[in-house]
């Protein structure tokens, strides 16, 4: 895997998460800006799935397993669409609680895909 | 969604809207992750801990069933989801306990392993939420704001 990537997505994750976090604090439902910050990670997570592809296709071989790895790739690419989708039709604070969830799940994701890569040594 | 034909003027119930979208997300995460954590584990390895796969299997049924009950709505479903859910809340709490009092049975981990220390205590935390959610009266879930009880 290509560290930096996985870094960048699992810190973006997070500030999505804070950043609903705090709408749904605020008792606001996620706004166009909200949504922009979602396509960003999201076309961090999708950048990653595309670098964990071509690195299969290279012939390397995860720790853990290959269908392992592309389990939880596919499921970071797919969190924080589905999320998104999920507080398009709940127009609430509950709405934001729903993507900040999704945006903590995608940066616990990348934890795990580092350690199916490179193994966690015991 | 359109509103379904209302049987003596009770409207469709609706479980999935304002806390309830963040409790139906948390359990999509876990019916999805127990799903196919359990696939993997009974395919590949079932020999090396085939008690704690096999109740990984079961925690997965049961999240699965709470998932669609939670996304469908009506009263139906929520009887479901409350069985399902208290089958959860003594599913974790007795391999909590079992995991506490004879590791030995158990050489890896379930969901429910001590509590589900591994998930943030969180298969112990949602099942109680879920109950609180699904007990509620509809006039309060769908207003979807906290009412003093």
């Amino acid at each position: 895997m290509f560290t930096p990537l996985t870094i960048a997505v699992a810190l973006a994750a997070l500030a999505l998460a804070a950043w609903c976090g705090y709408a749904a604090v605020k008792d606001e439902p996620t706004k166009d800006w909200h949504f922009g910050g979602m396509a960003v990670v999201t076309v961090l997570a999708l950048a990653q799935v595309v670098v964990g592809l071509v690195r299969l296709g290279g012939g390397e071989d995860p720790d853990e397993g290959t269908a392992v790895f592309v389990a939880y790739l596919l499921a970071a690419g797919f969190a924080v669409p589905a999320v998104g989708v999920l507080s398009l039709s709940e127009r609430s604070r509950w709405g934001s609680a729903t993507v900040a969830v999704g945006g903590f799940v995608l940066a616990v994701l990348q934890v795990r895909l580092y350690d199916i890569w490179v193994g966690t040594g015991g | 969604m359109a509103e379904r034909q209302p049987a003596a003027g009770e409207p469709r119930t609706r479980l999935s809207g304002g806390p309830g979208r963040l409790i139906l997300t948390l359990y999509g995460v876990f019916a999805v992750g127990a799903t196919s954590r359990a696939v993997y584990q009974l395919s590949t390895q079932f020999d090396e801990a085939p008690l704690a796969y096999l109740l990984s299997a079961l925690a997965a049924v049961v999240y699965v069933f709470i998932t669609v009950a939670l996304a469908r709505g009506g009263e139906t479903a929520r009887r479901l989801a409350l069985v399902c859910i208290t089958a959860e809340l003594v599913g974790v709490l007795a391999i909590g306990t079992w995991t506490e009092v004879q590791p030995s049975e158990f050489p890896d981990q379930t969901v429910w392993s001590d509590y589900g220390r591994g998930y943030l205590f969180l298969p112990v935390i949602l099942p109680v939420i879920g109950l609180w959610w699904l007990r509620r009266r509809p006039a309060e879930r769908d207003s979807a704001e906290p009412s003093p009880e």
